[in-house]
């Protein structure tokens, strides 16, 4: 089931963040995603969704699918031995007309009964260990307050399947896929998710090989053969653990060019160097551009040289982030502010910091 | 005295017609097979002297001149080659090892020539050097495993220092060359050259003449056995010091310079006695375990107070691996593998060919292996031995090398030909010798032209190939073997090269 | 005026600039030619002293207070106006040998193949590259 190859695709990516916490539903995104339907070709479309579950919002909400629902019990037992399954459910899914058999998809939410500080350590091995050891199941999301929803099928009709539009959401992200062969397997749709990042990207990252190897360095094992799970789990890494912050993932993955750094002022200089050289097993090489989602923002950029399109736009308090301009147009007609994303930038907007005119937010039930 | 039963490896045919007889093959051959007249305008040859260096055929004006290996005759036997007869016989002669200059010459699988590169096509773009940057810049040093970063508001406080780096402009440099083995002006080419392209030379370990300390920013210095020359102000005056422990034409054995050879600018470098041999022992003596190479890493950082890094070179053998991993340990801020087809300028034949394995195998193995052990941005890899052309390069990094060191490649680029005969001090290009007449016949002004003539060729070349992949920064290339397949090669073999089968897609 | 120069250190005594200097002068400028089948054989403008293993290639230094154009009876040997080399019309040229006593160089050769003229370096006639320079392998003659 699982596919093996490292399938190239073009894509189209969309992303709606409310800075004010409003709650939406999924229509809009699937509005949005459906605009671009000639970006993909049926063979792959997802959804990932923040703040839809505000009961369970302090659990790890896991979305699963099961290929083989007999393989039910393994992954639950492994869930077990760290957390407590406070509820699970399967994910509700409604037939419509052009898909009509989809796998098993359960959600569990999970209490975390260990130590606090390996808390998220813990659940990515979980995630690992279920990922790579247990054939017939395949974990999608992982995160709090956030769930991904994806399958094979244009966007448009996954957004259906799943119902999108009885969730709410204050951020939503979208992904519409055109991969060059036969994709085939639900798992290996997009967005990507682990703990709470959900990622989707449109490119193919010719430096791939390399950051496989690097994130190896760091116990981060790819089985996905997908660009956008190297690209989730180097945003994991640097972001969470190295604790650099999102507006500088530019500096390493589409960093500078040495010629511009040298003519950086000190102590940029120092800063950014440093950045290249320890890290460039994470340069992230070849065309792209990527929408990342996390709790309470969403941030999008662009390769090096700029070789995929990526559009950001603000209207009130909403931030949109698209493959095209159309895409947002068609959710939001008239809007404060437009901009396309110029090569490794990143443009990044958080829940209650400011809307468009610069202005603080008031935040309701992030 | 006994006839030889050894016969002349070389044909030399002279065109009557076209020979002019103006004996400038006589005056270019050291090894005398040539014999003008006085009287007559005739020129004879000697061909048992001849070692095929080819000196005379490149001056002769008339191109009068053929230089051949001569068909020898013996009936054709597939267990017993010439090779093995004419080894006996000489040996039956002499008594003694079979001496050899540069790497070994057997036909030993290449691997770069098994391993095909990638490019992009439609799904990503690939890029124009020409119309865009392509960044070759690499820095060897240790890299730590991740930036202490600490958040002022909104600025960053970086508290990790960079370990010392050595900064390339092309992932290539001139590997370690011993003045004594090479003479002064082939040395001041590959010095110049350095400092010309941006990248660096090694002193080998010979010591380094006084002239050359202004060229310190770009030299690596070398530690090794005989510790020859080697002092406060050698070890300081260098941008990075390397240690030497093994080299891949001659693992396990030490060093030769012949007396001949040590004249008396050499013996002053080396601080030696005028035409003594200088001869370094197999082991340091100081080294008898991976803790000692420990102590004098640390020694000779503390000598050049941290400032630089220090490289360990070992060969590649069979457990290269293994071993890597311990000098990594030890403190190394670059390891330096050298591979079974690394020259010299004299080892004997029987280890030069028979001893190590190829750099290929011993790269891939290690670069892994540093991985799985989560320790391989503690030390850049370094790869000799065998590098011909920019594609191996390229090979190289994608199969995990930082940066590659050319020996031969870069003595070729100086007009070697590839005789074998570095040994002998004979060297008819000027090179390998510290003869006066044959040192002169290198310019250092054309051979340091030549040199970084080659080596902006080749980071043309690689950045060809870099913008068909659709990258534009080596160090997306460096380690990166989904971007390597391999032709022609067993299951077994692929998998120590950790590359895929050509077809198999991703 | 440009001149010739000699790099001692890296002349390697192939006497290849004197060979091509020869055919340079020579009346078909071919070298096969110019050695096996022309009579009298042309010579050299240049030659290459040799001691142990210093060698040097030495032509006429076209000096600016050129003894010989001063000694010459006839203004044979005189400076061009165009160029500044020192040339030796043939045509006025008695052989006298003046010129060759007075070179400090012992660059002038005596022509006595037809009839007794001084001979030297032209410079190849007033080329971008003399033909010595041109033909040396190892640059140990430059034209600047
Ligand atoms: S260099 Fe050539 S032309 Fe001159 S003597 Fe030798 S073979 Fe003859
Ligand atoms: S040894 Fe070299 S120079 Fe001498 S004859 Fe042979 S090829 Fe010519
Ligand atoms: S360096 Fe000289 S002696 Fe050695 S192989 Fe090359 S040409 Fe022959
Ligand atoms: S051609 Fe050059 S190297 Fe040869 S003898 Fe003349 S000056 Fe010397
Ligand atoms: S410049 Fe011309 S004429 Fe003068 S020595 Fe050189 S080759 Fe002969």
């Amino acid at each position: 089931m699982r596919d093996p190859f490292r399938i190239p695709s073009g894509c189209a990516v969309s992303g709606i963040l409310n800075l004010d916490g409003t709650h939406v539903s999924g229509e809009k995104i699937i509005r949005s995603i459906e605009v671009m339907h000639e970006r993909s070709n049926g063979l792959g479309g997802g959804f990932a969704a923040y703040g839809i579950y505000p009961e369970y919002a302090e659990l790890y909400a896991f979305h699963v699918l099961y290929d083989d629902p007999l393989t039910a019990k393994d992954v639950e037992a492994i869930l077990k031995r760290s957390c407590t399954i406070e509820h699970s459910e399967e994910i509700p899914c409604k037939e419509t007309e052009n898909i009509q058999n989809w796998p098993v998809f359960k959600r569990y939410f999970l209490r975390y009964r260990g130590r606090s500080d390996c808390e998220d350590d813990e659940v990515v091995r979980m995630v690992m260990e279920v990922n790579s050891g247990i054939h017939g199941a395949y974990i999608v999301s992982s995160g709090k307050n956030m769930g991904v929803f994806k399958g094979v099928g244009y966007p448009e009709d996954i957004g259906k399947l799943f119902q999108l539009e009885e969730y709410q959401g204050y951020c939503w992200i979208a992904h519409g896929r055109f991969p060059t062969n036969s994709a085939g397997w639900w798992g290996g749709a997009h967005p990507f998710g682990l703990l709470s990042w959900s990622v989707v990207h449109n490119g193919e990252i010719s430096s791939y090989g390399i950051n496989r190897r690097y994130l190896q360095n760091f116990g981060y094992v790819c089985n996905l053969q997908t660009d956008t799970e190297v690209i989730t789990y180097l945003v994991d890494l640097l972001v969470r653990k190295h604790n650099i912050r999102i507006p500088y993932l530019g500096a390493v993955f589409a960093s500078p060019f040495w010629e511009q750094i040298e003519k950086m002022e000190e102590p940029k200089k120092e800063f950014f160097t440093s950045l290249r050289t320890i890290y460039g097993g994470a340069l992230l090489n070849g065309p792209f551009s990527i929408i990342v989602g996390f709790p309470g923002g969403m941030f999008g950029m662009v390769d090096r040289i700029k070789l995929r399109p990526m559009l950001a736009a603000w209207k009130d308090s909403t931030f949109f982030l698209s493959s095209e301009e159309c895409a947002i147009r068609e959710i939001a007609p008239s809007l404060d502010r437009l901009v396309a994303l110029r090569a490794g930038e990143v443009i990044s907007e958080r829940v209650g910091e400011r809307n468009s005119h610069g202005q603080k937010l008031t935040v309701s039930g992030v | 005295m006994a006839r030889s039963l050894l016969f002349p490896e070389f044909k030399i045919e002279r065109d009557k017609e076209r020979c002019i007889a103006c004996q400038v093959c006589v005056r270019q051959c050291a090894n005398d097979v040539h014999e003008g007249s006085d009287t007559e305008d005739t020129v004879v040859s000697q061909e048992e002297k001849c070692v095929g260096c080819q000196r005379c055929v490149n001056l002769c004006p008339t191109n009068a001149l053929t230089v051949q290996t001569r068909k020898d005759g013996f009936r054709p036997n597939g267990n017993w080659e010439d090779r093995h007869l004419r080894g006996i016989y000489k040996q039956a002669e002499t008594g003694g090892i079979l001496l050899t200059g540069m790497g070994c010459d057997r036909l030993y699988p290449v691997y770069w020539d098994h391993l095909l590169l990638n490019a992009s096509q439609v799904t990503n773009p690939s890029i124009d050097p020409l119309r865009e940057p392509i960044e070759l810049t690499t820095y060897l040093g240790k890299k730590e495993e991740k930036l202490d970063i600490h958040w002022e508001g909104d600025s960053p406080v970086v508290r990790t220092r960079l370990a010392p780096q050595l900064g390339l402009e092309v992932p290539v440099i001139f590997s370690a060359m011993s003045y004594g083995s090479i003479s002064y002006n082939a040395f001041r080419s590959l010095a110049e050259a350095a400092r010309e392209a941006g990248t660096f030379c090694n002193s080998g370990e010979g010591g380094l003449h006084p002239d050359f300390y202004p060229f310190g920013e770009n030299i690596i210095v070398q530690v090794a056995s005989g510790r020859f020359g080697v002092h406060r102000d050698y070890l300081r005056v260098a941008a990075a010091v390397e240690i030497k422990i093994g080299q891949g034409a001659k693992p396990g054995i030490g060093g030769h310079l012949p007396g001949e050879k040590v004249s008396k600018e050499i013996s002053r470098t080396r601080k030696i006695p005028l035409e003594s041999d200088a001869i370094s022992p197999a082991p340091h003596h100081d080294i008898y375990s991976i803790e000692d190479l420990e102590r004098l890493v640390f020694a000779i950082k503390e000598a050049i107070n941290y400032e630089k890094p220090v490289a360990v070179k070992i060969a590649a053998v069979h457990n290269v691996a293994a071993i890597a991993s311990g000098v990594v340990r030890a403190g190394a801020d670059i390891v330096t593998i050298d591979g079974i087809r690394g020259g010299t300028g004299a080892a004997p034949q029987v280890i030069r060919d028979n001893v190590g394995i190829p750099i290929e195998l011993a790269l891939a193995q290690v670069d892994e292996r540093l991985r799985l052990e989560g320790i391989r941005h503690h030390s850049s890899l370094l790869i000799a031995g065998g590098i011909r052309s920019s594609a191996d390069v390229i090979k190289a990094i994608a199969l995990g090398a930082d940066a590659v060191y050319v020996g031969t490649a870069a003595l070729v680029g100086l007009g070697c030909h590839l005789c074998q005969k570095c040994y002998t001090g004979k060297c008819n290009w000027g090179i390998a010798t510290q003869d006066p007449v044959l040192t002169k016949r290198l310019n250092p002004n054309i051979g340091r032209r030549r040199l970084v003539n080659l080596l902006r060729a080749w980071a043309f070349e690689i950045k060809e190939m870099l913008g068909g992949m659709g990258v534009n920064a080596i160090e997306s290339l460096r380690g990166n073997r989904e971007h390597l397949r391999a032709v022609g090669l067993s299951r077994e073999e692929c998998s120590v090269l950790g590359v895929k089968a050509a077809g198999e897609g991703w | 005026m440009k001149h010739i120069k000699i790099h001692e250190e890296y002349c390697i005594g192939c006497r290849l600039c004197e060979i091509n200097c020869l055919v340079k002068h020579s009346h078909t400028g071919k070298i096969i030619k110019a050695f096996k089948e022309e009579s009298p054989r042309a010579f050299p403008r240049i030659r290459v002293e040799e001691e142990g293993c210093l060698s040097f290639a030495l032509q006429c230094r076209h000096c600016e207070d050129a003894p010989c154009v001063e000694n010459c009876m006839t203004g044979a040997m005189r400076r061009d106006k165009e160029n500044a080399t020192v040339l030796c019309d043939e045509e006025k040229c008695v052989g006298c040998w003046m010129c060759i006593m007075s070179c400090p160089c012992g660059v002038i050769k005596r022509e006595k193949k037809t009839r007794r003229i001084a001979s030297k370096c032209d410079l190849c006639g007033g080329v971008d590259e003399p033909v010595c320079v041109a033909h040396c392998p190892n640059e140990a003659l430059t034209y600047e």
